[in-house]
């Protein structure tokens, strides 16, 4: 009964984002005036039958900037996930497999990474870089920066169960049949690691989208026009506002439902990896 | 019986006297300091918070009427300038003490002006006085009377003592022994501060009550605007100096006789190109920043009547030029705000060689024109406009990228590498004098942002600039120095080395209980009559 209730919900999570992923990739066609017209006459407008959520302070369509703010936060975050994957995947999987100085030296660098204070991070890495970037180029930046530095707690998870597996008496009899250590690594041991490096990449979606919406609010990120969930929730600023403004509170509601369907699918992952 | 009833009527008169006394005299006026104040003495204030309690406590010989923006007596009965701008002498009220009962003389008045001559004090304060070489001189005629001599003239030198608090020369108390209306009874770092009534000061109302009203002002150190909002809304905060055009809104909607918007303040906000000849900038953008047919069309291609409507909500005037129409003698009412013209942006930018192709401007070395505007991460209202000026130059084929940056990076690259293109900043200008901003107009100096410290100037018009300021500087005739600095505000307006924006309007909020209040554009808005305020 616990499970067909579980599955339930799991499978009702699966498809809250594909709806979710789908509005927003029929962004174009929902909302074809796009994300950066200005309806100067009606700013800050509320809720209409012309702009369905409203306008924001300078007068964009904030059902568009909504739509197309998603498409952006939920193509990237996963990318920048699965870069951060496959690089905790190299750094933690393979030094944990060679052990030794390796694995203390991987895991003093992974140290290092965790004890960095991010917020400051992030701060210097965006003065240093150029300004005169599109605002495109500014979100793959944006998202390529959490990839790189998003690594550290999943290359520790892995490194970790690598050492297990490197020890285990499988790894262990194909070693004494000759079989080269590239070769083990690759057929045997990495397969191995397989429901780790999912459930990671899980992890690391909704943890990236909050990232950015927190680097969004800080006024970093994303450059304008370009909308994303993190400048989308700016406009919760003034808090005072709030109440009186309910539909300002869409993209806060939509990042909680979509990080929450991810929570519900991550549990089947980590189910399958168990 | 009969004396039952003369100590009911009595009793009665009593009551009534203080009935009519508490209308005025009892009662603690709250409001919110946005910083901590970094100090009490009033000759080494430099942050708002400190100039805050500067005017609330300090007693100075000249004030001015924040209103009519004239100069009125205050503890000089009268006094008068030389022709030369180099001397002035006052003639000082007698019978004044401090607040600690130490009597006020012109002994006071020469102690604080040597303080504030002092170079090792290095008072902010004391920069306005500093025009040449040499000491000052002071001269005590008698105790009522003082002539201070300067070294070289000091433009509007009158006007300059009304930033300078008397300290007494005598009171064990030093800097807490003050002359204003109000004293600093007790001060909660991080929390609040607490002033009471000054029981020693000096000033009567017509009726011949003692002023100020009120016994006390607490002031709650408080940064976070939203929060200091919803206290005004909860009735804990009496006042709010300068109020942000979203929140006059909606206090205003629920109740509109607590706003009010005194119409545009001398703040202005703008954006300026990179004109520094040694910055990384490729050459054909330094040629563009440096041309001023470019920055003119630049100017003219972005619509500040949207602006001041979208961005401040209405609660801003297009800009003109360095001087806001606020300031009533200093502003050159011959000019007026660009007008916005994309069309005829477009026609100059091609008359200098550039072409549209495909939507994006091009010079005719065929380089797109792109460039990127900074400004501080944090302020809505300039990540409004820069986008909102992104959007305008769109329809002339110019593509800008907004960057918003941590202030500390942004002055970074301002003032140090000069790597940037274009910035958006404002300027909060509390004197209404010249001379307060000589320190922008002048090339050699560090704040000449566009092209800062140039070792002679670079340009004909920046040359000319360099002399009016000068002139203007150095004359006592209210006259010249006007015809001087309106030909500045010409040649700025011309020239555009800054594309001035906005102004933005003085929004303040007063509540219900609290009387006599009158906001004005200028610092401090809402209190600068604290003395004739009172509480309901």
């Amino acid at each position: 009964m616990r499970i067909g209730r579980a599955t339930t919900w799991r499978g009702a999570a699966c498809a809250v984002l594909l709806l979710v992923a789908g509005v927003s990739l029929a962004a174009n066609w929902i909302a074809p005036e796009g994300y950066a017209k200005q309806y100067r006459e009606a700013a800050d407008a509320p809720p209409s039958h012309a702009h369905w959520l409203g306008t924001d302070e300078i007068g964009r369509d904030r059902f568009a900037r909504v739509l197309y703010g998603t498409r952006i936060s939920l193509l990237l975050a996963p990318a920048a996930a699965l870069l951060s994957t496959l690089m905790a995947a190299l750094i933690g999987g393979l030094s944990g497999y060679l052990g030794g100085a390796w694995s203390r030296a991987a895991m003093a660098v992974t140290d290092l990474f965790l004890s960095l204070p991010w917020l400051f991070l992030l701060i210097t890495v965006r003065a240093v870089l150029p300004l005169n970037v599109s605002p495109l180029f500014s979100v793959l930046v944006t998202f390529l920066i959490l990839g790189l530095l998003g690594w550290t707690s999943a290359a520790r998870v892995l490194c970790a169960t690598s050492a297990t597996l490197r020890d285990s008496d499988f790894v262990r009899q194909a070693r004494a049949s000759g079989i080269g250590a590239v070769r083990l690594f690759w057929m045997h041991v990495l397969p191995n690691l397989k429901p780790v490096l999912y459930a990671q990449f899980w992890i690391s979606i909704p943890a990236f989208i909050l990232s950015e919406a927190n680097l969004g609010i800080l006024g970093l990120g994303v450059a304008e026009p370009m909308p994303s969930w993190g400048s989308l929730l700016k406009e919760l600023e003034g808090l005072v506002s709030v109440g009186e403004e309910p539909w300002k509170l869409v993209p806060l509601i939509l990042l909680a439902i979509v990080v929450t369907s991810f929570q519900f699918v991550l549990a089947r992952q980590e189910e399958a990896a168990a | 019986m009969c004396t039952q009833h003369r100590k009911s009527f009595l009793i009665s008169i009593a009551a009534c006297f203080i009935l009519a006394g508490s209308a005025f005299g009892q009662g603690e006026l709250r409001f919110c300091l946005r910083s901590e104040p970094k100090t009490f003495e009033p000759l080494k204030v430099e942050d708002e918070a400190s100039a805050t309690i500067r005017y609330l406590t300090g007693g100075v010989l000249v004030r001015m009427n924040r209103q009519t923006q004239a100069l009125e007596p205050e503890l000089a009965q009268s006094w008068k300038v030389s022709k030369d701008g180099k001397q002035i002498i006052f003639k000082l009220r007698s019978g004044i003490s401090f607040s600690d009962g130490t009597p006020f003389s012109a002994e006071d008045v020469a102690y604080t002006v040597q303080q504030l001559m002092d170079p090792a004090l290095h008072s902010p304060t004391g920069d306005a006085f500093r025009s040449g070489p040499g000491n000052v001189e002071t001269k005590i005629i008698s105790p009522t009377q003082i002539s201070i001599t300067f070294p070289a003239p000091v433009a509007g030198l009158d006007h300059q003592f009304d930033q300078v608090a008397i300290m007494s020369a005598h009171s064990p108390k030093k800097e807490m022994a003050v002359l204003g209306p109000f004293m600093v009874d007790d001060y909660k770092p991080g929390a609040s501060l607490l002033l009471k009534r000054n029981p020693n000061y000096w000033k009567t109302d017509e009726q011949g009550r003692h002023l100020p009203y009120i016994d006390s002002i607490r002031l709650d150190i408080q940064p976070n605007r939203d929060v200091e909002m919803l206290r005004f809304k909860r009735n804990e905060l009496d006042l709010i100096n300068t109020l942000d055009s979203e929140y006059f809104d909606k206090l205003g909607a629920i109740s509109p006789q607590l706003v009010h918007d005194a119409g545009p303040s001398l703040d202005s906000e703008q954006m300026w190109f990179n004109e520094v000849a040694k910055s990384p900038l490729p050459a054909y953008k330094k040629a563009w920043f440096r041309s001023e047919a470019f920055r003119r069309a630049i100017s003219e291609a972005i619509n500040r009547e949207d602006l001041s409507r979208v961005v401040f909500r209405g609660h801003a005037q297009p800009a003109v030029g360095p001087v806001s129409p606020a300031n009533k003698f200093w502003f050159n009412a011959k000019l007026k705000p660009e007008s916005y013209s994309p069309d005829t942006a477009l026609k100059a930018l091609q008359a200098e060689g550039f072409r549209m192709e495909n939507g994006t401007l091009k010079d005719k070395d065929g380089n797109a024109v792109v460039f990127s505007i900074i400004t501080n991460s944090g302020n809505k209202y300039r990540e409004r406009m820069a986008t909102m000026i992104q959007d305008d130059l769109q329809k002339i084929g110019v593509h800008v990228n907004v960057v918003t940056l941590d202030f500390p990076s942004l002055i970074e690259r301002m003032t140090q590498s000069f790597d940037y293109e274009a910035i958006l900043l404002g300027l909060t200008n509390v004197g209404l004098d010249p001379n307060e901003q000589m320190n922008v107009w002048l090339s050699s100096s560090d704040n000449h942002q566009w092209n800062p410290s140039e070792k002679a100037p670079e340009t004909a018009w920046e040359a000319e600039i360099d002399k009016l300021m000068r002139e203007q500087a150095s004359s006592a005739d209210p006259k010249k120095r006007k015809e001087a600095f309106d030909r500045v505000q010409e040649i700025v307006f011309e020239e555009a080395p800054f594309i001035y924006l906005v102004n933005r309007n003085a929004l303040s909020a007063v509540a219900a209980n609290v009387q006599g209040a009158s906001p004005v554009i200028l610092v401090p808005q809402t209190y600068w009559n604290v003395e004739r305020i009172s509480l309901k």
